[in-house]
This record gives C-alpha cells, sequence and structure tokens, in this order.
C-alpha cells in the first residue's frame, strides 16, 4: 500500500503532463503553443521546486539557470552557416562549432548545474531574506552579463535562428524528466535529509546533517533542472531576449509554485499547469474567441487579481502543499 | 579626467537628494515589516498610484493636487491591509512577498488599463514639474525639489522618532516589533498597532510619490518598479530588522547609487549593476543580519 502510493505520487503528475502533451497534438496549429508553454512552465516551476520547496529557502535566482541554459543552447544550436554572421563577436570556440538538438539540451542542463554549484558553495549559507536578496543578485548579475557580453551571446539584440525544435514530444519528454529527477530526489537519502533541515534545522544539525551540503544538492540539481527546462523553452521559441528570462518569468514561476503549493511536487506541476491554463484562457478571452469577452487588458489584472485571492483563501496553495494521494479522493 | 576629479559638490548633492528619498521609501517598508513580518513588494505600486494621481489632476491648484495623492494613497495603503495583508497575518514570508508580488502585478496591469484610454502609454504631472527648477547655491546647481527632498526626509524621520520614542503608539509599535506575541499578552492591540504602521507607510509612500514625480513628471505603469527593488536591496543588505538600519542601508544604495551615476561616464557603466550585486552578496555572506546591524543578530541568519 505504501508502495502504491509513492507510485501514485509519481504517476498521477507525469500522467497529467503526458495528457496536456497529447491534448497539444489535437490542438490548432495557433493553440498548439499555449499547451507547450504549460509543459515548459511545468520544467520550470518543478526545477524551482527542488530547491526553495525542499529546502523552504526563497530564491529568486533560479530563472539565471534558465537563462544560460537557454543561452547555451541557443547559441550552441544555430546553423554555423549563419552564426559568424549574425554573432561575429563571439568566442571563436562557440563561433566555429554547432552541436545538434538533444546534446544542447544536455548542455543546457550540464550549464545550469555547474553554473548553479559555483553559486550555491557560498550562497547556500545563507537563509530567510538574506538568501532571497543574495538569490535576486544572482539574477541581476546574470542579465546583466548576457545583456552586455557580446562574446558569450547576441547582447542586447534577439538570440534569433535556432532551430525550433520542441515540439509536443520534447516538450512532453522534458517535463517528465524534471518530474521525475525531482520524485528520485525527493524520495532519496539527500532529499529527505534536506526536507529535515526545512522542518527543523536545530534539530537536524543535531542529529549531524550538513545544512549547508544539502541545500547545495538540491540547487545543482534545480540549476540543472532549470538549465534543461531554458533550452526547452529556447527551441520552442525559435528566439529569445534577455528580458524574456528575467524578472516576470522569476515572478509568474514563483507564483505558479506558491499558488499551486510550494512544499510538494504536486503543488508545482498543478501550479504551472493551473497558472498556464488559466492565462491562455484569459488571452483568448481577451480576443474575443472563447465563451466569455474581455476588454484588452484586463487579462493581468484578473490574473494578478485571481493568484492573491488563491493565496489569501489558501495560503499553502491549491494542493496545500501535500503530494496526491488516492486517500484524499476517498 | 579621472573619475575622482567627476566627483565634485554637484554629484554630492544629487546622491544626498537620491539617498533621502530612498530612505523614506526604506522607512515605509520597514515600518510594515517590524510589525507584520511582511515585505511588501507592491510599495512601489503605492508610489506609483500616488504619481498617477498626481498626473490625472494636474489641472487642480497644486496643493489639492497633492492632497489628493496623500488621501489616495493612504487609502490605498489602509485598504490594502484591510483586504490582503490582516487575511495572510501569520503566513511564511513565502506566501506573503509572491502575494504582495500579485498585487503589484495587479495594480499595474490596472494603471496600464487606466493609462492607454488615450491610446499613449504615461502620462505628464505638469502642474508640480515647476518644483524641479534649479537655483545656484556657492556654484553648484541644486534643484529645489532636492532641498524639499533632504528636509522633509530630514523632519519626517526626526518626527518618527520623536513618535516612536515618547508616544505610546511609538512605544507600543516598538514593543509589536520586538516581539509581537508577547506585546499582545501584554495589552497592545495588534489591529491598531498594525493600522497606525501601515498609515504611516502610507503616508511616506505618498510624500515619495510626490518627490519622485517632480523629479520624473513622465508617469507610467513601472514608476517607482525599479526604485523599490534597489530599495528592498538596500534594505536587506542594511538590516531588515530594526527600522534604523533599514533606513540606514536604503539611504546608504540611494547614495551609492547617486554619486556612481555622477562619476562614472554611461559607456563605462555596462557592468556596474553586476559589480554592484556581487557587492551586495559579498555583505550579505559576511553580515547576513546587515551591513549596519551590530551585535548578537549577525551570525544567525548563516548556516
Amino acid at each position: 500500500m505504501r508502495r502504491l502510493g509513492a507510485f501514485v505520487q509519481f504517476a498521477v503528475p507525469a500522467v497529467l503532463v503526458i495528457a496536456v502533451g497529447i491534448g497539444s497534438t489535437f490542438a490548432s496549429s495557433a493553440n498548439e503553443i499555449y499547451f507547450l508553454d504549460a509543459l515548459i512552465a511545468v520544467a520550470m516551476v518543478v526545477a524551482i521546486y527542488v530547491f526553495v520547496g525542499n529546502s523552504g529557502v526563497l530564491s529568486f535566482g533560479q530563472v539565471s539557470f534558465v537563462a544560460v541554459g537557454a543561452f547555451a543552447a541557443g547559441v550552441m544550436t544555430i546553423p554555423l552557416e549563419s552564426k559568424t554572421g549574425v554573432l561575429p563577436q563571439l568566442f571563436p570556440v562557440l563561433r566555429d562549432h554547432t552541436i545538434g538538438n538533444a546534446a544542447s539540451l544536455l548542455l543546457a542542463a550540464a550549464v545550469g548545474g555547474v553554473f548553479a554549484l559555483l553559486i550555491g558553495l557560498p550562497l547556500m549559507r545563507l537563509s530567510g531574506l538574506a538568501a532571497g536578496i543574495a538569490t535576486f543578485a544572482v539574477l541581476e548579475i546574470t542579465h546583466n552579463l548576457l545583456r552586455e557580453w557580446t562574446k558569450i551571446g547576441p547582447g542586447a539584440t534577439t538570440l534569433s535562428l535556432v532551430p525550433e525544435t520542441t515540439g509536443a514530444f520534447q516538450a512532453t519528454v522534458g517535463a517528465l524528466i524534471a518530474i521525475g529527477v525531482a520524485f528520485a530526489y525527493q524520495r532519496s537519502r539527500f532529499g529527505r535529509l534536506l526536507r529535515a533541515t526545512r522542518e527543523d534545522p536545530a534539530a537536524a544539525r543535531g542529529v549531524g546533517v550538513s545544512v549547508h551540503r544539502q541545500r547545495l544538492w538540491a540547487f545543482t540539481v534545480s540549476g540543472a533542472l532549470a538549465g534543461l527546462a531554458g533550452g526547452l523553452l529556447v527551441h520552442e521559441l525559435g528566439s529569445i531576449t534577455t528580458e524574456q528570462v528575467y524578472l516576470e518569468l522569476t515572478f509568474l514561476t514563483l507564483a505558479m509554485l506558491v499558488v499551486g503549493g510550494v512544499s510538494s511536487l504536486w503543488g508545482a506541476v498543478l501550479g504551472a499547469l493551473a497558472v498556464s491554463g488559466l492565462n491562455s484562457f484569459l488571452i483568448e478571452a481577451e480576443e474575443g474567441v472563447a465563451a466569455v469577452d474581455l476588454p484588452s487588458g484586463s487579462r493581468l489584472i484578473l490574473l494578478g487579481a485571481i493568484m492573491a485571492l488563491v493565496l489569501i483563501l489558501r495560503p499553502s496553495g491549491i494542493t496545500g502543499g501535500r503530494e496526491f494521494s488516492l486517500r484524499g479522493l476517498r | 579626467m579621472s573619475p575622482l576629479a567627476a566627483f565634485d559638490a554637484q554629484t554630492f548633492v544629487d546622491a544626498v537628494g537620491l539617498g533621502a528619498v530612498y530612505a523614506l521609501m526604506a522607512v515605509g517598508i520597514g515600518l510594515v515589516f517590524g510589525v507584520l513580518r511582511l515585505v511588501n513588494f507592491a510599495y512601489g505600486q503605492l508610489v506609483m498610484v500616488g504619481a498617477y494621481t498626481l498626473a490625472f489632476t494636474a489641472s487642480w491648484p497644486v496643493a489639492a493636487s497633492i492632497a489628493a495623492c496623500f488621501v489616495v494613497v493612504v487609502a490605498l495603503s489602509m485598504l490594502m491591509d484591510r483586504v490582503v495583508f490582516r487575511p495572510l497575518r501569520g503566513q511564511s514570508p513565502a506566501v506573503m512577498l509572491v502575494t504582495t508580488f500579485a498585487i503589484a502585478f495587479m495594480l499595474q496591469a490596472l494603471a496600464l488599463m487606466v493609462d492607454i484610454r488615450d491610446d499613449t502609454i504615461g502620462e505628464i504631472a505638469t502642474s508640480i514639474a515647476s518644483f524641479n527648477q534649479a537655483t545656484t547655491v556657492a556654484g553648484v546647481d541644486v534643484r529645489k525639489i532636492t532641498i524639499a527632498a533632504v528636509i522633509v526626509a530630514a523632519v519626517t524621520l526626526g518626527l518618527l522618532a520623536l513618535l516612536l520614542a515618547r508616544t505610546t503608539i511609538g512605544l507600543h509599535m516598538r514593543a509589536a516589533a520586538a516581539d509581537f506575541e508577547t506585546a499582545r499578552l501584554l495589552g497592545v492591540r495588534a489591529n491598531r498597532v498594525i493600522g497606525f504602521a501601515v498609515f504611516l507607510s502610507g503616508l511616506l509612500a505618498a510624500t515619495v510619490a510626490v518627490i519622485l514625480t517632480v523629479q520624473f513628471p513622465f508617469v507610467g505603469p513601472d514608476f517607482a518598479l525599479r526604485e523599490t527593488i534597489v530599495v528592498l536591496v538596500g534594505v536587506v543588505v542594511g538590516g531588515i530588522d530594526r527600522l534604523w538600519t533599514a533606513t540606514l542601508g536604503g539611504f546608504a544604495i540611494g547614495f551609492a547609487t547617486g554619486v556612481i551615476n555622477g562619476v562614472l561616464p554611461t559607456d563605462k557603466t555596462v557592468f556596474l549593476p553586476s559589480a554592484v550585486f556581487a557587492l551586495v552578496i559579498l555583505v550579505l555572506l559576511l553580515r547576513p543580519a546587515g551591513l549596519f546591524a551590530w551585535g548578537r543578530l549577525a551570525a544567525a541568519e548563516r548556516v
């Protein structure tokens, strides 16, 4: 029975994601983008959850790893013949090589993970608001470097000509990998130790858990998954600017996580799908396509109001921060 | 010309003016944090709404326009407390912060919707822009509003210090900031103290709205957004647990921004944000409780 319970915790979010993936193949080509956006949002929010949910430490920096993943995968997959033309100032090693789609996603995950590990080494000593502001500083630094340093990327201009390889299949597999890794991590020894430090840091330290080391593991895993999500994102859009992986995405993904319920994987998945779904519906409604017709500009007001309302009425999120369980259905 | 040579009285005056405005915002954020443990990200939107009020009442007499700004901002501040902060009392800082994100997001979207009825983004607050003229004092161009900002900040902070030190409500607020539960047990009325802190914080937001609108009369939905983020960083770097360290942090980051903007030519500042935020990280690692927070608190937040 306990094994079944654990299986359900993984299977239900996974099946939901697969259903969204299959749904996208039935949607019109104009609507397919909504499904893909939702799947990539799942990958990003689950990545953030791995650190924020398990450690209880707020981070505004995880979108930095999405950003480096997106630009690493993007820069490395632009066809060679156009690369020297559009990005002439790149380091020669970046300019003269191009890799395939799968390799670029692996690279995105690796870059995200290594970047997170390096940053986490000093930063994981911090807790509370100090951690929040320090990780926010990381976001600012990453954004600033990506925007100004034209030897590693397009700088302030748009990175374009990236092959659009993220379709329904790749987005679904990406989201499933994120969920699978997050699930395996939270069931592992490391995940449980980190959760112990979240519940009671003093007691966890008392039985010999290194808070710093456990947080660093989660931060690195989270960074790798966020990098992967960035790779998926750039291959979905085909072009990207630094502004798309900055403040607004940080707020939106954090809001998705908190609305779903910070401390469970189920909450991360459900929050990402619910907020993306709502957002897509409101876009359609604003254009007068859906059953309800909204005046233009009202979408963001409603989105903000609904998110605030969910948090006021149910501060621990839609799922209450609990994993999916069959018992809850009875 | 070396950067140091550019650091003259002019730069100094401008930096002090900016620091004064940031200090006022820091107090507004710090007051609410003291009693609610809530970092109000939507504070900048209070300022933004104030700025819009000034822009929309530009045809009124200046005094009436400013009065309207105060009424609207303070009312919105109280409304935010009643509708948003009160149900969230005692929740985790993450939930409270993200809820204020959502509110900020909503207010910004609302402003955009009201704003674009005339098909242009942004309104110009014409009537009070005249305060932006400069006078020359001992060879230094000082904008009238800079003088006003510094005086207003000094007087406000002085009055606030008196209020906190000498009045019953001030004592209650300090007690609530130190230990809310114990303060309540000893008869401090929670709603009254929080309401008063939110009221003061609204007054400060309105003051900041007037000063910023004079300096930057072009009002858009993201008015004061960047300033709020910078002030929040300054407040935490200074030490959010105490009002004075938070205020000092706000002033310091405003002053530093002013000096850097005055001293460095723009083509040299592209990587400046990285350097500044790297410094922020360094300060937080060395002094997690805040740069100006001395004593036993200093090591508490580090693992």
